[in-house]
């Protein structure tokens, strides 16, 4: 095979940034084909969806409800990305902050929103933070593969959730369906005006600023990058590689579990199966979201809101177009396809060679 | 380096451009013809929308509701949209708040979690019809509609029950809610109607749509000895079980016999186009006010699919018989005497369960095999 990757000695940085913009460019140029061969025009089709989510007020707030748990996320995973350590289980660590700030509520405890709502807080990233800490310890104990118990541990955390919801704590006024009662008063996030967007927000964006400050502006974050780039450096150079997984797993996972807390509290109002739409969860969208924001926490809440509009964007031309639920999702995929394939791209060199390499 | 850059840069730019043209020319046609077709559309009087749970390709529930919209879509005055796979909770307020906002005036949801989303927006669009399939809470403008399903489930119980040879029937449950469990017992009160050694066996699934799991939910009672299978889920994964191992099976939702054509003796069915058809004309002629509507095989809301040729002649004149009982209203399923698995009398003889009880059930009759996963 005359044709060759080789590894490139520098990296670009324009190449860099050039990579996810000019991917999610390509997916709406492939995804176009694919809208022509059905004989729907892209570009209108395009149009409608860009000025439902960021021409009207309606629209726009909802692409902030949509946002705001994929920021979330998204930052957590982010996070563990940036010293590669492969956290695919936001989904699980989602569902267990969900838990925990539920069992705040099923207390019976009915107050005031100023105590609730920090009790919940609390409670929803210590569980997604146990859960996340899990993997991380077995990691740094025994040395097993985090991509393989972080996705497994998803589906524990989805049944375990399932079981309080079909149990313990089924509303017994739901004639059967699995849900809990309507969370108080106490326990439900201040929405903005009118429109849906919650609290929940303002903690997406307080938790980019400081992890834009904890990444770039303090020695942690240094050790962080530093150990993620080279572990062998990181090691010769004293650092606790060990530790700092430990650590960040557990604001990875406390991360995501504020947004299944957020979730229910700021949207759902009480627990049940769905809190994460199953066609395009949020956990594992913020994989996605991770790789194309570069590992940059701004970067993080500028494709969330892009992936908010993308999801709005993309039902209401199911309504006003009449295209096929799947083609959301054919575009996200088309995002990651190119996204990865940019990547590999950025990194290595293509090379054609007419002569046979050495040995071969 | 920088070179190499370049090239590639300047490739994907020019691969970008070859893109963007294509689809620049090949919209300029499509562009009038859209506009009209919309302006068309506008003039219908009744724009009804759609909320499915599932994907339109389910072979079950999904399928049988637009079955139900490509019939009221036929109508000159209707128009209709959908959208499909819409997660239940909050999430689908902002799907039914786009219908609203897009000019629909009739919005059926057709999963019991729409309920609290369907009051929500409905609160906020007092000039639009909503109706919501199988839930209980209702509004001005909000109505309810679900078949009893229960009927057609008895009456396939009797075909289960003369065709099985073990005397085992397996039964693919899906969630432990009283429609669930309803449509058991009326199964099982069925089968055991004409044949009282029969046992029922119930496994749970915990869904409503995943085809492997409850395949294996079929293929593990098909292991226990069941030689028919009945199920209450949206996919045809248990007939395709029963298939295989050269067995029976009752379908559901749909005639599933595509799926399963040795195998399939009759499935009970939905016909949602009567009510659709009704609710449709009520609102074009301004006489809807908010009902809750529960039709039975009076109404043909409910049925049973063709019998596969399997099935003798006794077997269905005795379905004939009780079909015959049940749509004249002479008769009904949940009539005593009834007696749970413990053997407890539930209900006495001669007296009819009233339709509140039927829709809060939560015990098994006798002769099903399985339990109701509870904990309160």
């Amino acid at each position: 095979m005359p044709l060759r990757l080789e590894m490139r000695l520098e990296r670009s940085r324009r190449l860099e940034y050039l990579v996810p913009v000019l991917s999610v460019l390509l997916a709406l140029a492939v995804s176009g084909l694919l809208l022509l061969m059905t004989g729907t025009n892209p570009l209108t089709a395009y149009g409608e969806m860009f000025s439902e989510a960021f021409g009207t007020s309606y629209g726009f707030a909802e692409v902030l409800v949509k946002a705001t748990p994929l920021i979330l996320c998204g930052l957590g995973v982010m996070l563990a990305f940036k010293m590669l350590f492969w956290n695919i289980g936001a989904e699980g660590q989602l569902h267990m902050g969900a838990w925990g700030a539920t069992a705040v509520v099923m207390t019976g405890w009915d107050g005031s929103p100023w105590l609730m709502v920090p009790a919940m807080v609390v409670a929803g990233m210590i569980c997604g933070a146990i859960w996340a800490l899990i993997p991380a310890f077995l990691k740094v104990q025994l040395n097993c593969n985090e991509i393989i118990t972080t996705l497994l541990l998803n589906y524990v955390a989805i049944l375990w959730v399932a079981h309080f919801i079909y149990g313990p704590w089924k509303d017994p006024e739901s004639f059967g369906f699995p849900m809990t009662k309507q969370f108080p008063d106490g326990a439900q996030l201040l929405r903005f005006g009118d429109s849906r967007v919650h609290l929940g927000l303002v903690f997406a964006l307080l938790a980019a600023v400081v992890l834009y400050f904890l990444q770039e502006k303090s020695r942690w974050g240094f050790e962080i990058a530093v150990t993620g780039n080279n572990p062998t450096a990181a090691e010769y150079a004293g650092m606790n590689s060990r530790r700092n997984i430990l650590l960040v797993m557990a604001i990875s996972g406390g991360l995501a579990g504020l947004a299944g807390m957020s979730e229910i509290a700021g949207i759902q109002l009480k627990l049940l199966k769905d809190i994460s739409p199953h066609a395009a969860p949020y956990g594992y969208t913020a994989i996605i979201i991770a790789w194309l924001a570069r590992r940059n926490p701004w970067g993080v809440v500028l494709v969330s809101v892009l992936m908010g509009g993308l999801y709005v964007g993309g039902e209401t031309v199911q309504i006003t177009m009449k295209l096929p639920v799947n083609f959301v999702l054919i575009i996200q995929a088309l995002i990651l396809f190119f996204v990865l394939g940019g990547d590999i791209l950025s990194r290595y060199k293509l090379v054609y060679r007419r002569e046979a390499p050495i040995g071969g | 380096m920088f070179r190499f850059w370049k090239v590639s840069a300047s490739a994907g730019a020019a691969l970008l451009l070859v893109f963007v043209g294509a689809l620049l020319v090949a919209c300029g046609g499509a562009e009038e013809e859209g506009a009209e077709e919309r302006a068309a559309e506008e003039a219908a009087p009744v724009r009804a929308a759609f909320v499915y749970v599932s994907p339109v390709g389910d072979a079950g529930w999904t399928l049988a509701h637009d079955r139900g919209r490509q019939a009221i879509d036929a109508l000159p005055f209707v128009e209709t949209a959908y959208t499909e796979s819409v997660p239940e909770g909050a999430e689908a307020e902002r799907t039914i708040n786009q219908y609203v906002r897009n000019g629909y005036n009739l919005i059926f949801t057709t999963s019991f979690g729409y309920m609290d989303p369907t009051i929500n927006v409905a609160a906020t669009a007092p000039d639009v019809t909503f109706m919501h399939c199988s839930g209980f809470k209702v509004a001005d403008n909000v109505g309810t509609y679900f078949g009893r399903m229960y009927q057609p489930r008895y009456l396939s119980g009797i075909v289960a029950g003369m065709m099985t040879e073990s005397n085992i029937i397996g039964y693919v449950a899906a969630h432990p809610i009283p429609e669930v469990i309803r449509g058991i017992n009326a199964f099982a009160l069925g089968a055991r109607s004409v044949n009282p050694e029969a046992e029922v066996r119930v496994i749970w699934t915990q869904t409503w749509f995943d085809p492997a799991k409850e395949r294996e939910a079929a293929e593990s009672l098909l292991d226990v000895g069941a030689d028919v299978i009945a199920q209450h889920q949206d996919t045809p994964g248990p007939q395709q079980a029963a298939e295989e191992r050269g067995k029976f099976s009752i379908g559901y939702n749909e005639d599933m016999s595509s799926f399963a054509p040795a195998a399939h003796l009759t499935a009970p069915i939905w016909d949602w186009s009567v009510i659709y058809e009704r609710v449709a004309n009520e609102v074009n002629d301004g006489t809807w006010s908010s009902y809750q509507y529960w039709g039975g095989l009076e109404d043909g809301v409910v049925g049973l699919a063709p019998f596969n040729d399997a099935v003798p002649q006794e077997v269905r004149d005795a379905v004939e018989a009780k079909r015959a009982m049940i749509a004249s209203g002479e008769w009904d399923v949940f009539t005593g005497p009834i007696n749970d698995q413990d053997g407890n009398e539930i209900v006495a003889e001669g007296v009819t369960m009233s339709d509140g009880d039927m829709l809060g059930m939560r015990f098994f009759v006798e002769g099903v095999v399985g339990t109701i996963p509870e904990s309160e």
